[in-house]
């Protein structure tokens, strides 16, 4: 890292760190989903961006992670901070399953992404109809605002803790990039039979790295819930989440460290800019939801120009090499 | 150090490869020729575990590999390379090899150390930050066969590494292969271009219609009526002679 980055970097940190202490709340609650925005989406990134296990499901995981601190909680009275890591445990058990069924099958690419879009659809069905879910009616945490109880009466310590989040998926997935294990990721995102050929168990690998994204998203859904005090099966397991985090990821740059947070900056500056736009022009007060439309506007921009997201704009000088005759 | 006894492998109807036997033994180069659709690369991607024989044995080093999985083989010292050049795309020649030297050790700079030092061995040393996407064919016959070398093989299969080069190309390719075998790698090949073949292999073995069909030195295996009919059709042999 040269150390302008390094400067950059420390900037934006001590900026993030004031930034709730000098805007109104509105604007901090702004901050916080952006950091959960790229949070998820950097949960997304390490399996659909770094190992290019394209998901198109990963709500499942982030509503497996919420259901459970909350059946866990309400149903039986365990403290929500204790039951956040029995959530990722969740989250990493049904990325395993995904994983050992979906590879097993020698399912990949599209297949995959099919196969997760059917396990998240399962999962929103069967948590609409069995009872320890409380079915369609979803699940209210009673309010007991106490930060020992997960639960906050202000804007600016859920944004602090979903910058904590932020700033633990970043070193997770920088630790990625410097391990063999990350490694290996990128060469089975490459190519997987010359990754087979040069000793690397395909297979184990992407049940590895499912298990860990699993987990990460399913203490993004806990977090939610926490936030919010209720979810539902549309809310846990409904495609809007799932596209959220593909989103984020895609449009900052999937498969690299920083891509997820730009991408959530972009889209939630957007999604609040719409939302004014909406509310201030009288012309745009029909067209609902607008975000939605810029959204679709954007991704085919990216996906036409910039198919390696908002990240390539910051300029790889490698990657612009011009071959060279050997 | 690598024994294949009568191994066979269909496709359906197809007989790709028809109870084949070979031998390498440590410190040979042992080429295996035959005409295309031979079964060649079939054969190889059953030694190295890309596909489960239908019969046969594969013992490596004395142990039975039959119907082991790549990676398992890939472990246990044998490492194959792709005819059709397989570069991670969008990584440096650096990080492609480095995901061979991560087999031995899992330590970041004992990879890139390794990387180096076989990238120098391999002539890419000049390379090393390129992309894989950015090489020319050349570089990415010698990336294959860097990255195969980085995991610390005691045999390697190399699958048309000089298809596809031009002649210059081609003399430093034998080059490196023979300073490779001098180092103590055992080499397996498949090749096409003859005169390639017979200046490195001390042994040739002709595959034809997924049959071995001769084996010998490539001076006995040019005379053979057989291998010169398999290439050149029924006949053709007579003709040559006449």
């Amino acid at each position: 890292m040269s150390s302008r980055v390094k400067m950059l970097l420390a900037i934006g940190f001590l900026a993030a760190l004031a930034y709730p202490l000098v805007v109104p709340n509105y604007l901090v609650t702004v901050g916080m989903l952006m950091f959960f925005a790229a949070f998820i989406g950097q949960s997304w990134n390490i399996a659909g961006g770094f190992a290019g296990q394209t998901s198109f499901g990963h709500a499942v995981f982030f509503g497996v992670g919420a259901y459970t601190s909350t059946i866990l909680h309400v149903s039986y009275g365990w403290n929500p901070w204790l039951a956040w890591p029995v959530a990722m445990a969740a989250g990493a058990v049904v990325g395993w399953v995904i994983a050992v069924l979906s590879f097993r099958a020698g399912l990949r690419g599209s297949y995959f992404a099919l196969i997760t879009l059917a396990f998240a659809e399962v999962f929103r069905i069967l948590a609409n109809s069995v009872p320890f879910t409380h079915g369609g009616l979803g699940m209210l945490i009673r309010a007991d605002i106490r930060p020992a109880n997960f639960q906050f009466g202000n804007a600016i310590w859920p944004y602090y803790v979903a910058f904590a989040l932020c700033l633990v998926s970043l070193f997770i997935a920088w630790r990625l990039t410097q391990s063999r294990f990350g490694a290996r990721l990128v060469a089975i995102r490459e190519n997987e039979d010359a990754a087979r050929a040069l000793g690397i168990d395909v297979f184990a690998e992407k049940v590895k790295v499912l298990m860990l994204s699993g987990a990460m998203c399913a203490a993004g859904g806990t977090f939610y819930a926490q936030k919010y005090l209720y979810i539902d099966p549309n809310i846990a397991f409904g495609i809007d989440k799932s596209v959220e985090m593909l989103l984020v990821a895609m449009v900052g740059g999937a498969g690299t460290i920083f891509g997820p947070l730009i991408g959530a900056v972009a889209l939630t500056g957007i999604n609040e800019l719409t939302r004014w736009a909406a509310a201030v022009i009288p012309a745009l007060k029909n067209v609902q939801p607008l975000s939605l439309i810029v959204y679709g506007i954007m991704l085919i921009l990216i996906v036409a120009r910039l198919p390696d997201g908002l990240m390539s704009l910051f300029g790889r000088p490698s990657s612009k090499a011009k071959p060279r005759h050997a | 150090m690598l024994e294949v006894t009568g191994l066979s492998k269909s496709f359906g109807g197809l007989k790709a490869v028809d109870g084949a036997s070979l031998t390498v033994n440590a410190g040979e180069i042992v080429g295996l020729i035959g005409p295309n659709g031979a079964g060649k690369t079939t054969l190889f991607a059953a030694i190295a575990g890309f596909h489960k024989p239908d019969g046969g044995r594969i013992a490596f080093e004395g142990n039975d590999i039959t119907g082991l999985p790549p990676h398992k083989i890939c472990a246990a010292g044998m490492v194959r390379t792709f005819q059709i050049t397989q570069p991670f795309a969008k990584i440096t020649v650096r990080e492609n090899i480095m995901v061979g030297a991560y087999l031995a050790t899992s330590d970041r700079r004992a990879a890139a150390a390794k990387a180096e030092a076989v990238a120098a061995q391999v002539g890419m040393a000049d390379q090393l930050d390129q992309r894989g996407a950015d090489l020319t064919v050349a570089a990415r016959k010698r990336l294959e066969l860097a990255r195969a070398l980085a995991t610390g093989p005691r045999l390697l299969l190399l699958d048309e590494v000089m298809a596809g080069l031009n002649p210059t190309e081609i003399v430093e390719i034998i080059q490196i292969i023979q300073a490779i075998r001098a180092s103590g790698v055992t080499i397996l090949l498949i090749e096409h271009v003859m005169q390639a073949v017979t200046s490195l292999a001390e042994r040739l073995y002709v595959l034809n219609q997924g049959r071995m069909i001769a084996e010998g030195t490539p001076a006995a295996i040019a005379e053979n009526t057989m291998v010169v009919e398999a290439y050149l059709g029924h006949g053709a042999a007579k003709v040559l002679r006449a």
